[in-house]
């Protein structure tokens, strides 16, 4: 088996009395969509954080194509090839969506400190953009500001950079929050063809989504991973059941 | 051509026609007028481009622009008498070498004062960069080789290669060269890769290190070339005034400077002109009138912020847009 492209060991973090992170230990394999569950609470944002490197952990490491990342800072992580989605959108709003694209480009590149030449006339920038922007169906709205753009399609922005950033995973973070019933099927779709570029962290709370797209599931509660497996496996436990789905064993 | 280019055009046009005009009435007083403008446009736009473009409110640029003054008042007394410079360095009263010397000295305070200010945001950011700024005018003000607080009066303005500084429309002509310079400066900035790194730094800097681009390191390259920019118009202003003053390094300059850019249109490209033009024909006109003019400028800067956040180039050319 080839090795993970993330794998978390007993990592820890605790805010006081509180463990919002107890031992938590999970692997993304290549080609898989491992979707994390939990209800409200259970430390995903907690766990997210550290993995993207916005928190440090009190112990326990990250390792992200066998590298160790755990000290890393996020912009360091985002180099490796880590993308991701946030909870709520977070998008640069003056710009365009295409140039909201061209940056994640940009730092893939490395290329920042380059002080002449506009940005807008360069084909190695705008090109691998605009191809982003197709994947997610995002094309035709290239040249509009991100802040005019629609909650669903402030989603699939988020993924176009993510993908730009030539991402070797992705860790989304809720991508159907909010979403109506025809916005969820179609990021359902396109997180099923990315899953063979491109595995996936799937933080989710819409479950016809996780069970339609996950190959794996770990459910957190308090901190702890209680259950992970199949989704045939997390539907029959009983704990996950009592815990998350709220039906009695 | 779009609306604000024109306006742009017409603000260069107008700012170089009406000194050549003014000289050619024999009216040096209005040369002397667009020569502030010039000069204070430039310390603006070099405060436009932390402020404007990257969302960091300095409240110590006076420091950078007095620091520049210090040192074309400093080069002008020693080649006066013909002493060595401290560190035995030749003394000259050339522009470009005493320019090159305000600008390196400018980028080494800037630095260390960057790379601490950077660490705060908000308010702390601009207390810090106060503080700054105060220990600098301090130190000028209690630094009796060079006047203290009765500040270093240059005698005899520094030269220019070819030109004759003394003239008042050669050396508006100088002003005028170095502020579109560093208007195109700016303009090419705005536009490359590092420029749209600084430009989302200022919208959403967590987005910025999501895409593996660290917000401080571009921050403080921002800063220091702004206080550079500053700088320099410090040591003009100082040669326009024949006059290297602890004032110009006081938090009132700061607060100037901040002024002017928010006046002209925070982050557009000729907002520090717009500025700058607006604020000293003000001062101008309503300190003929009255001691307390600025009361009204108060009272107009009030109006901008609560209806024309765009200041006078939002007015005329509408939202700037990222195309």
């Amino acid at each position: 088996m080839t090795e993970p492209v993330i794998e978390i060991h007993n990592l820890a973090k605790s805010f006081g009395g509180l463990r919002a992170t107890d031992d938590v230990s999970l692997t993304l394999r290549r080609g898989e969509i491992h979707a994390l569950i939990g209800p409200n609470g259970a430390g995903k944002s907690t766990l997210i954080h550290q993995i993207c490197g916005t928190l440090m952990p009190d112990s326990g490491s990250i390792r992200l194509l066998g590298q160790d990342i755990t000290t890393l800072d996020a912009a360091a992580r985002a180099q490796l090839g880590l993308g991701r989605t946030f909870q709520i959108s977070s998008l640069a709003p003056d710009f365009s969506v295409l140039r909201n694209v061209m940056l994640a480009v940009q730092g893939r590149q490395r290329s920042s400190f380059r002080f002449f030449g506009n940005v807008m006339a360069d084909r190695s920038l705008t090109d691998p953009a605009m191809k982003a922007l197709s994947q997610v169906g995002l094309e035709t709205r290239a040249a509009i500001p991100a802040s005019e753009l629609s909650h669903g399609e402030r989603r699939q922005l988020e993924i176009a950079i993510a993908l730009a950033l030539g991402s070797k995973a992705l860790l989304l973070d809720e991508p159907m929050a909010g979403m109506g019933k025809d916005g969820s099927r179609a990021l359902t779709d396109l997180l099923d063809v990315l899953r063979r570029d491109t595995p996936i962290l799937l933080v989710e709370h819409d479950m016809d989504a996780v069970f339609a797209l996950a190959d794996r599931i770990s459910v957190l509660v308090y901190g702890r991973i209680v259950a992970s497996g199949s989704v045939a496996e997390i539907r029959e436990n009983p704990e996950v059941r009592a815990a998350y789905l709220g039906a009695r064993p | 051509m779009n609306r604000e280019t024109a306006f742009n055009l017409v603000l260069a046009a107008v700012l170089l026609a009406a000194p050549v005009i003014a000289f050619a009435a024999n009216e040096p007083f209005y040369v002397a007028l667009a020569t502030r403008i010039a000069i204070l446009a430039l310390a603006a736009a070099g405060l436009n481009l932390a402020l404007g473009f990257g969302g960091l409110v300095s409240f110590g640029h006076a420091a950078f622009f007095g620091i520049g003054g210090y040192v074309a008042g400093i080069f002008a007394s020693h080649a006066m008498y013909s002493e060595p410079l401290p560190f035995g360095l030749p003394a000259t009263d050339q522009m470009p070498v005493i320019w090159l010397v305000a600008a390196l000295l400018c980028a080494l305070a800037a630095l260390p004062i960057g790379a601490i200010s950077l660490r705060t945001t908000g308010v702390y950011f601009i207390m810090i960069t106060l503080a700054f700024a105060q220990m600098i005018y301090y130190f000028a003000i209690s630094w009796p080789a060079y006047g203290g607080e009765d500040g270093l009066s240059i005698p005899v303005r520094n030269s220019f290669v070819g030109l004759n500084t003394a003239n008042a429309l050669h050396f508006f002509l100088i002003c005028y060269a170095v502020l579109m310079a560093a208007l195109a400066l700016t303009w090419r900035i705005r536009d490359s890769r590092f420029g749209m790194a600084l430009q989302a730094a200022r919208q959403n800097e967590v987005r910025l290190a999501a895409v593996g681009i660290r917000p401080f390191r571009i921050r403080l390259t921002a800063f220091v070339l702004s206080a550079v920019l500053t700088g320099l118009a410090g040591a003009l202003f100082a040669d326009l005034n024949r006059f290297a003053s602890p004032s110009m390094m006081s938090w009132h300059m700061s607060g100037e400077l901040i002024v002017l850019v928010i006046l002209g249109g925070t982050g557009r490209l000729f907002g520090p002109v717009a500025g700058a033009i607006l604020y000293v024909l003000l001062e101008y006109a309503l300190g003929g009138m009255t001691e307390r003019w600025q009361l009204f400028l108060g009272l107009i800067l009030l109006g901008v912020v609560l209806f024309a956040r765009g200041g006078v180039v939002g007015l005329v050319a509408g939202k700037a847009r990222y195309d």
